[in-house]
């Protein structure tokens, strides 16, 4: 494949790839009618689309640092869109998002405004700006912006600690996701799903990455939009359901009293949880609080997240770099405004009486009769237990784990098997696209901003890229390894990833556009005090340190909330203590302040 | 490329900072004023959704997206407008 035509004829490529897999879901569907079993099924999805993403990787393979570390900067605006808009939905948010939006109400929605609402953060003090600056990874502009190695070495430990307690959570789902289609364990699990993730990005770095991942988004928008569509108009609920469900909120609202919702259950399953919370019930005051201070958590992370920000270093200019911006955002709203409607239309299911699928407040028999919830009882992630002997199934006796509400939605409204099997190969491209993403971030600063920039800044081509291949695999290696040891609290350390990168990154990164006063003292202040602040605090409200009680509902999810001000006062103080940088600098920032011209860095810098 | 002056620099990037300070500001009020109202806002429906609801679910993420195209329509004028539009020489 010449490289040339192939950014040339991008859309064809990817028409024809989009055409072969619903073709597959086809396929699977026909071979479901004659009666193959759901496993093999299963396991026909997982391993078609881990194939082609190996293929594209492998197509990828390049030798060139321009290729390996930006992609040759050729990505052309909507496509980095899609690839950034996989990178960005992780596992968790494929699989999570619903099921929180389920169980937690308006306290959870919080992460859904904070997650889009980031962008405009990104696009308007980051990302056109860092392009400008050409530089291959986050620490790169850091250490050229503010000069001298701790500054650079400062942001590649904010960005490990960030990124690694992130990916660990992205390999524990892919893990998760083969296990069970493949019928191994969940330790086998975790290393056969690095094997799939390592395939796509060793050979080609952020160029392979970056075309496997607009393949991802294409899978995992399919699985999670279509799903959503079909159950909508096999129920009822409208053709397009996403404008249509306010009536359902509504009606949710009027059914919790009824349904007895906020009963304490009398029994526990480990895992599972009872649904007490109310789906729309915002009590104004602490409630409005806590949710506007766990948005801008998530925002001020989003716009500081390394691997997030170097997709935009694989534009082809500024111009395009800012667009992607606004595509990004379009194709992570598709699934971020479907989530909402899947969680409100799956729980009015259950609850409401008047449809054929409601199982609260129907004969206890007769639910646990019916297929799917014997299927998931079966592997533990929801259980019924008729606590007051009536017969009669009350809320407060079906317990269900938060993250099935998206793969058992299919079940519950009765759809073939075939659209669980593509869920499940949605769910496994978020989580690997995310995971490369992630592992990339990390090994990139660790060999060209540690070993090429600080340690060995002879090192030829052929030996970085060595060097950076060496690192990726032992990275994800230590990541999977982790991930094996099934450390609890695995699903936090995705908020967490935020906070880190919000409270040591955020403010360096702005400033160093923003503040032409920002010199290398106040940086360097800037990340350390913010950082500790924020991990010291975290250690002190986390049930697992010291469990301390939360000053002002600032709990363990939104500990950026006092690691952000620590850092922006530290840097201010700092920079103005100490001597103005230098006229070059000066007029480093004043020529990043302008979108044409050549880039601060040159190439293969 | 021609050489742009010191002045028309200034002058376009006094417009960035303005714009981007307009776009700040209504991304500020659809990020925090409108959902820690939502239990006020909820006493209203907008096409059968609580309107509280409605924006944290969907209206506060579809402003999001329109406001990152309004602002890329505005610079790109901006940056035009300066002469510093051009795209060549990136690489």
């Amino acid at each position: 494949m010449i490289k040339g035509s192939f950014i040339e004829n991008l859309g064809r490529v990817y028409a024809m790839y989009t055409g072969g897999f619903l073709a597959f879901v086809i396929l699977m569907a026909i071979l479901e009618l004659f009666g193959v079993g759901a496993n093999t099924i299963g396991i026909l999805f997982v391993a078609f689309t881990v194939v082609i993403y190996a293929v594209i990787g492998w197509l990828s393979r390049t030798m060139q640092v321009e290729a390996y570390y930006v992609a040759g900067r050729e990505v052309p605006a909507v496509y980095n869109g899609m690839a950034t808009a996989a990178d960005w939905m992780s596992g968790a948010s494929f699989v999570a998002l619903a099921g929180g939006i389920y169980f937690g109400g308006y306290g959870y929605l919080g992460f859904v405004v904070g997650w889009t609402g980031g962008y405009v953060l990104v696009n308007s003090l980051m990302a056109p700006y860092l392009r400008k600056f050409g530089c291959y990874t986050v620490p790169d502009f850091i250490g050229t912006r503010y000069g001298g190695n701790l500054a650079r070495f400062c942001a590649i430990v904010v960005l490990v600690a960030a990124s690694f307690t992130y990916v660990t959570a992205q390999i524990n789902a892919s893990g998760t996701i083969a296990a069970r289609a493949l019928h191994i364990p969940f330790e086998v699990g975790v290393w056969v799903g690095l094997l799939g993730i390592l395939l796509c990005s060793m050979l080609g770095g952020m160029r392979a990455v970056t075309w496997t991942q607009v393949a991802q988004y294409i899978v995992l928008i399919i699985a999670y939009v279509v799903p959503v569509v079909w159950m909508s108009n096999v129920q009822g609920f409208g053709v397009i359901p996403h404008f249509s469900y306010g009536d359902a909120v509504q009606r949710i609202q009027e059914l919790e009293p009824v349904v007895g919702l906020g009963t304490a259950a009398t029994e526990s399953f480990a895992g599972l949880r009872i649904l007490t919370t109310p789906h729309n019930d915002p009590q104004g005051g602490l409630d409005s609080w806590k949710f506007v201070t766990l948005a801008f958590c998530m925002m001020a992370g989003t716009a500081s997240l390394p691997h997030i920000l170097m997709r935009y270093f694989t534009t082809p200019s500024v111009r395009a770099a800012r667009k992607s911006v606004a595509f990004s955002l379009f194709f992570i709203f598709l699934l971020y405004f479907t989530a909402p409607a899947l969680a409100t239309l799956t729980k009015l299911q259950l609850l409401d009486p008047t449809l054929p699928t409601a199982i609260i407040g129907q004969s206890f028999e007769a639910v646990s009769s019916l297929p799917w919830i014997q299927n998931w009882s079966s592997v533990g992630m929801l259980a019924l237990s008729d606590s007051n002997g009536d017969g009669i199934l009350q809320l407060n006796e079906f317990f269900m784990r938060p993250d099935i509400v998206v793969l058992a939605t299919p079940e519950i409204a009765g759809l073939p098997y075939v659209i669980s099997g593509l869920v499940a190969a949605g769910g496994l491209a978020a989580a690997m696209s995310t995971a490369d993403g992630l592992l990339l971030a990390i090994a990139n600063a660790l060999s060209h901003d540690l070993y090429y920039k600080i340690i060995d800044p002879k090192a030829d081509t052929r030996h970085r890229l060595i060097v950076a291949r060496v690192l990726l695999i032992a990275i994800g290696a230590l990541a999977a390894f982790i991930a094996s040891l099934k450390l609890t609290g695995i699903l936090g350390a995705v908020a967490w990833a935020f906070c880190f990168a919000a409270s040591g990154l955020f403010f360096p990164l702005v400033l160093g556009v923003w503040w032409k006063r920002a010199n290398t003292q106040g940086a360097i202040a800037g990340m350390v005090c913010g950082f500790v602040a924020g991990s010291a605090y975290l250690y002190y409200v986390f049930p697992g340190g010291m469990g301390g009680t939360p000053w002002l509902g600032i709990d363990h999810l939104r500990f950026a909330i006092i690691g952000m001000p620590v850092s922006l006062v530290a840097m201010v103080v700092v920079s103005l203590m100490t001597p103005a940088p230098d006229a070059e600098t000066q007029a480093m920032v004043d020529e990043v302040r302008v979108p044409s011209g050549k880039t601060i860095l040159g190439a293969a810098h | 490329m021609p050489e742009i002056s010191q002045d028309a620099k200034q002058r376009h990037w006094a417009k960035t900072r303005s714009l981007t300070i307009l776009v700040l500001a209504l991304w500020f009020i659809f990020s925090f004023i409108v959902p820690w109202f939502a239990k006020d806002l909820n006493s209203m429906t907008f096409i059968g959704f609580p309107l509280g609801y409605y924006f944290i679910v969907q209206g506060s993420l579809i402003v999001f997206v329109l406001l990152i195209f309004f602002q890329n329509w505005r610079q790109d004028a901006i940056d035009d407008e300066a002469g510093v539009g051009s795209e060549s020489d990136q690489q």
